[in-house]
């Protein structure tokens, strides 16, 4: 897939972010909007997935620890086929199938999430089982930069390197903010290449995880990574593509009112159109 | 009483494990440093290549057996009961439950007879923690041959399992060659009519002790062993509640939440009737020998007689 086509792809995405979480008066657009282009790449390029056969057992696995930002999953699992777009509507209503974080039960959730440091876990169990089976499917996992502060995070990194976990790709989305402040102000993780090295991993940092080369490349570079697991370290824009939010930690968990909302998709439509003339 | 076998229910799960290893490859086990207390090391030694040991980190190995689970393995999933259900508690919940994984929670170490340890290594809520969790099942069996049945219970049971064990050996009373465990259902040991005493885990062999010495003071004791602590076998209790007319309740656990709960919840709405909570009440163990803490807290064959008689006389 070219760049335009994954670029269009990823503002349709933005749009979902936006209505579902207008519609649920409630959700988290800003770190679902950092996370876009990796998730938008991830699923219609680097993963071996089937939206018919979202069981399939040799499938790749996507494990989205920072579980919050399950507006932006939900998007693009819908995007590429999983459920129909129009479910993102319902997101976090009494009855509906999107929760107000990842459930198994949906199609293309390959884990429920949300209490932060415990996907990743899951997700170095889902690695660990295909080395004992010898399945050559790969597992990601996407952390939050705060995440990083829970310790469940660095058990896990323990057990993940000691145990060569080659098949297991860690993507830390380093916005640098969290609900309470920047990293630095709140209890600062950095530097979280080094942490990481020292546990064992294969670190890629990329300077721009909203840009669609730099990911790529490091996906490349992570399968390519024998002998340990690998983390990818890339720096994203909190709020990404909507110029009021970008880097403003307001938006973390808050949605859009009706005025907000307004110039939110105005921003993303027109944005869109310029992607479809390109 | 004859000399009979002792064996830990710790000790039963271990080599129940590895023998039902031999007949399922889908079975993984996990444990967190405490292989040789749990007895998952049996299991690891026959199994290397299914058996991992996270080291001290309970919390990373409930997680880590949630994503195992999700590709389709069993895991059985040890620890003592303290770090098992307490540390890794919403790990549990979340990654386990929520999910309806199938992760046996595999705890040994359970309650006051752990002993010399003392209060911060004695776990005495865990039912109550692993009760309230939608989806769990909690299985406590009494004896060696109850634990290799619930084992493979644990493992026919599709979801997660909190599966309590102890670390003292204790003894063997399933001698019925036809002993048969089924899935939510108590076992009535002993026929009565003036109380219906409900144990479960190691106090049963007690509780029928203190049965005996009841008989020889004129009272007809019912004992019922619940090893399926949820779901509860409300029939069984419910028609206990309405021939006996009251019931005493034994275990080494608080009083708050577990069995002695679980007991009232399930005959409040039915059939209510005075209940006598045998165990903790709302304190903490102690350093000491275990039979010498059974004693203190009164879950020895003659606490629980003298608890009975009192309560039956109306005192």
């Amino acid at each position: 897939m070219n760049n335009t086509q994954l670029e269009i792809i990823a503002n349709k995405v933005r749009q979902d972010i936006i209505v579902g979480t207008f519609n649920a008066k409630s959700g988290h657009p800003g770190g679902s909007l950092s996370a876009t282009e990796c998730m938008v790449l991830l699923y219609n390029e680097i993963m071996n997935i089937d939206p018919a056969d979202p069981d399939n057992p040799d499938r790749d696995r996507f494990v989205l620890s920072k579980g919050h930002a399950a507006p932006g999953l939900y998007s693009v699992l819908a995007e590429r086929g999983f459920f129909p777009v129009a479910e993102i509507e319902n997101l976090r209503h009494l009855g509906a199938m999107l929760q107000g974080h990842p459930h198994i039960a949906i199609p293309g959730v390959d884990m429920s999430s949300g209490s932060l440091g415990q996907g990743v876990s899951a997700a170095t169990g889902m690695a660990l089982s295909a080395k004992m089976d010898n399945k050559s499917y790969r597992t990601y996992a996407m952390l939050g930069d705060g995440e990083l502060e829970e310790g469940q995070v660095w058990e896990a990194a323990m057990f993940a390197g000691n145990h060569k976990l080659d098949n297991l790709c860690l993507i830390v989305d380093n916005n640098n903010l969290q609900i309470d402040g920047t990293l630095e102000e709140v209890n600062s993780p950095y530097p979280i290449d080094e942490k990481y090295r020292a546990f064992g991993f294969h670190v890629i940092n990329v300077e721009d995880g909203n840009d669609f080369d730099q990911l790529r490349s490091a996906f490349a570079e992570a399968a390519q990574t024998k002998g340990k697991p690998t983390c990818i370290v890339m720096k994203t824009v909190k709020g990404k593509g909507i110029s009021f939010m970008e880097n403003n930690v307001g938006w973390h968990g808050k949605a859009t009112n009706a005025e907000e909302y307004k110039a939110a998709m105005d921003e993303l439509k027109r944005a869109g159109e310029e992607l479809c003339r390109k | 009483m004859p000399e009979v076998k002792k064996i830990a229910t710790r000790v039963s799960y271990g080599k129940a494990l590895a023998e039902l290893g031999e007949i399922h490859d889908d079975i993984v086990v996990m444990d967190a440093d405490l292989a040789a207390s749990t007895q998952t090391a049996i299991f690891g030694k026959k199994f290397p290549d299914r058996f991992f040991d996270v080291g001290i980190q309970e919390g990373n190995m409930m997680g880590i057996a949630a994503g195992l689970a999700t590709t389709g393995k069993k895991v059985f999933a040890s620890s003592f009961a303290m770090f098992a259900t307490g540390r890794a508690y919403e790990i549990i919940r979340n990654s386990i439950a929520y999910p309806r994984l199938n992760v046996k929670v595999c705890a040994s170490h359970a309650g006051v007879s752990v002993g010399e340890d003392g209060a911060s290594h004695q776990c005495i809520e865990d039912i109550a923690l692993m009760r309230v969790i939608p989806y769990m099942v909690i299985i406590q069996p009494a004896d060696d041959i109850e634990t290799k049945e619930a084992v493979k219970a644990a493992y026919e049971h599709n979801g997660p399992v909190y599966l309590r064990l102890a670390r003292l050996a204790s003894p063997v009373f399933n001698t019925d060659p036809d002993y048969k465990f089924e899935f939510g259902k108590g076992i009535t040991l002993r026929d009565g009519s003036d109380v219906t005493i409900v144990a479960s885990g190691l106090p049963v062999t007690a509780a029928m002790e203190a049965c005996e010495m009841l008989a020889a003071d004129g009272i007809s004791a019912r004992l019922i062993n619940i090893h399926t602590i949820k779901p509860i076998d409300e029939e069984l209790l419910i028609k206990a509640a309405r021939e006996t007319g009251k019931i005493v309740t034994v275990e080494e656990h608080s009083v708050i939440g577990g069995l002695g709960g679980a007991v009232c919840e399930a005959i409040t709405e039915k059939c209510p009737v005075p209940v006598r909570r045998i165990g903790l009440h709302d304190v903490f163990g102690e350093s000491g020998p275990a039979l010498e803490l059974y004693k203190k807290y009164g879950l020895d064959a003659q606490g629980i007689y003298a608890q009975t008689k009192e309560f039956v006389e109306g005192k």
